[in-house]
């Protein structure tokens, strides 16, 4: 659907370069939803505006449904940007014009038949759920309520793609949820591929398929979010994924709990989490486990345990136990002091 | 009051109608260059949708040197192509062209003012839109800017009629040509009274009516 292909770009100001991109590729498949996360000024932004070209890129090229974006006239490019919607931190709504016009108003502008705007305005207001508001102003609307409208303005150009600039960075975190919901919605009903950037880890977890990292204008690491989840392999990556699911031991406690046995992290997920493993441990190999923590975390299709545990016993036989959990799928990481 | 009613009522009619002659095609002649220039000038400054350094350098040059010649002298300078443009030099038509040199550049800056304050992300999702610039100009740039272009007009046509006072050195006649006339020169103070009380009263009226509308286009 979407093809980046070691794209970068250079900002000049005065005499100071920004590298905002550094070679960057990407492919974002039909009908998935792809997250980037890092952290400000990684290059997300600059990286999501060269799909539609709000930037061109300095080199490389981006090619959307097979084509070469950077090669199209303005005409073509106005065209293409009509099929790949975008929405905002900032909303973007026009202050002088009702919920009605704001969706009616880039419809008109684009050539689409009176008719046909009526349809759809109301189709799509209904899809964002705020029907009884079009005649509202965007100054008496709610952030998670403007937020709405400019999705509801994106796909009334039934778009094949959605892009989302940081969407839910300005609203709380419940209005976060009801619009990640929206937004699992309208992939999942009309099949909208979406491409999203964010810096909150949420985000990716609650609705993304597959996730790309980024520092410093590169991606550093991307993936399935389960696998990016339970097996991080950059620091930055680790960073962001322990911050939201691992369990953080006062030091004493991690202390007194290493002088007597091993801390281990254990991470369950799909069929790996329905045997009780640990009952397994104190009969076969002779090493007690205790739980001292333990958590979920609900990604978009599935979830992932995560247990902290204190195993007793012989140093071979917690080796042997470890290698039992692994060998039921389980993925262990040991807790060093 | 009947007495000085009889005596300058007709004289002081005459003025005010020469005025808004002169103010009215005067603004409207600034508007339609001025609203193009302002639009012109954030098309192509630093960052604009039409970014063109060269462009933008001689126009804000053009208007600041504009733009720091007082009218009076104005009128003069330019004596030469008002005679050529116009036809004449004298009257309310030889006034109509040096008012809208001075007037076009200020109106010009007061759009570009207003418009630069139309939040850049908005411009930025219409052309996410796939919308041309000259339709994101009108059904955007200005839309939004509306209020602010209104009270910037207002503050415009003030100045106007401040200007048109000066007319009256090059026969424009007009309020202000009446209170110096008359109330100046011949020593006919209440003259200028009455011309100076109409001028409060008009431009209370404009500033009160363009605050109104301003308020009424804001709609948020």
């Amino acid at each position: 659907m979407i093809q980046l292909q070691n794209v970068s770009k250079t900002f000049v100001t005065g005499k100071n370069k920004i590298e905002a991109l550094n070679d960057v590729s990407l492919e974002i498949q039909k009908g998935e939803i792809f997250g980037v996360i890092g952290y400000s000024g990684a290059g997300k932004s600059t990286l999501i505006r060269c799909v539609n070209l709000l930037e061109h890129p300095t080199s490389g090229y981006v090619f959307v449904d097979g084509t070469d974006i950077g090669g199209l006239g303005s005409n073509d490019l106005r065209k293409l940007r009509r099929k790949i919607g975008m929405i905002f931190q900032g909303y973007n709504l026009l202050e002088t014009a009702n919920v009605y016009d704001n969706i009616a108003i880039p419809l008109k502008l684009a050539g689409v038949p009176k008719k046909v705007i009526k349809e759809r305005a109301a189709k799509y207001l209904e899809i964002v759920g705020l029907q009884d508001r079009s005649q509202a102003f965007p100054s008496q609307l709610s952030g998670g309520q403007k937020q709405r409208v400019a999705i509801a303005r994106a796909l009334a150009h039934e778009p094949e793609v959605l892009l989302s600039d940081e969407a839910t960075s300005a609203l709380d975190p419940a209005t976060t949820d009801s619009i990640l919901e929206l937004l699992l919605k309208v992939n999942r009903e009309l099949g909208i591929t979406i491409f999203l950037i964010t810096h909150e880890l949420n985000v990716i977890q609650r609705i993304c398929d597959r996730v790309a990292v980024m520092e410093k204008g590169r991606i550093i690491e991307q993936g399935s979010v389960v696998d990016i989840f339970t097996k991080p392999r950059e620091p930055l990556t680790k960073q962001f994924v322990r911050n939201e699911s691992r369990f953080k031991i006062p030091d004493p406690l991690l202390k007194e709990l290493l002088s007597t046995g091993e801390l281990v992290n254990l991470t369950f997920l799909g069929e790996s989490a329905k045997d009780p493993a640990l009952a397994t441990l104190a009969r076969k190999f002779d090493v007690l486990p205790s739980i001292i923590a333990g958590g979920i975390d609900q990604l978009k299709d599935q979830s992932i345990g995560n247990l902290l545990v204190h195993l007793k016993g012989e140093t071979g036989k917690i080796r042997d136990a470890v290698d039992f959990l692994q060998s039921e799928h389980i993925i262990v990481e040991e807790v060093i002091g | 009051m009947a007495d000085f009613l009889n005596q300058w009522g007709s004289a002081i009619w005459q003025a005010f109608i020469e005025t808004m002659e002169m103010t009215a095609i005067a603004l409207i002649l600034s508007v339609i260059v001025g609203i193009p220039l302002g639009v012109l000038l954030i098309l192509t400054r630093k960052n604009g949708q039409a970014e063109n350094q060269t462009v933008y350098a001689i126009l804000n040059t053009v208007i600041n040197v504009i733009r720091s010649i007082p009218f009076i002298i104005l009128l003069f300078l330019i004596l030469p192509v008002t005679k050529a443009v116009a036809g004449t030099t004298i009257g309310v038509q030889g006034v109509i062209f040096p008012l809208v040199v001075s007037c076009a550049p200020y109106i010009a800056r007061l759009m570009e003012s207003a418009m630069l304050e139309v939040d850049r992300g908005v411009i930025e999702a219409y052309q996410s839109m796939g919308i041309s610039t000259p339709k994101i100009v009108w059904y955007v740039v200005i839309r939004e800017a509306r209020s602010s272009i209104v009270l910037g007009l207002t503050i415009a046509t003030i100045g106007l009629i401040g200007e048109t006072a000066m007319a009256g050195l090059v026969g424009g006649g007009g309020l202000g040509d009446l209170a110096y006339q008359f109330g100046y020169t011949r020593f006919q103070p209440d003259v200028m009274y009455a011309v100076i009380i109409i001028l409060i009263v008009i431009v209370q009226c404009i500033q009160s009516f363009g605050n109104a509308f301003a308020r009424r286009l804001k709609k948020n």
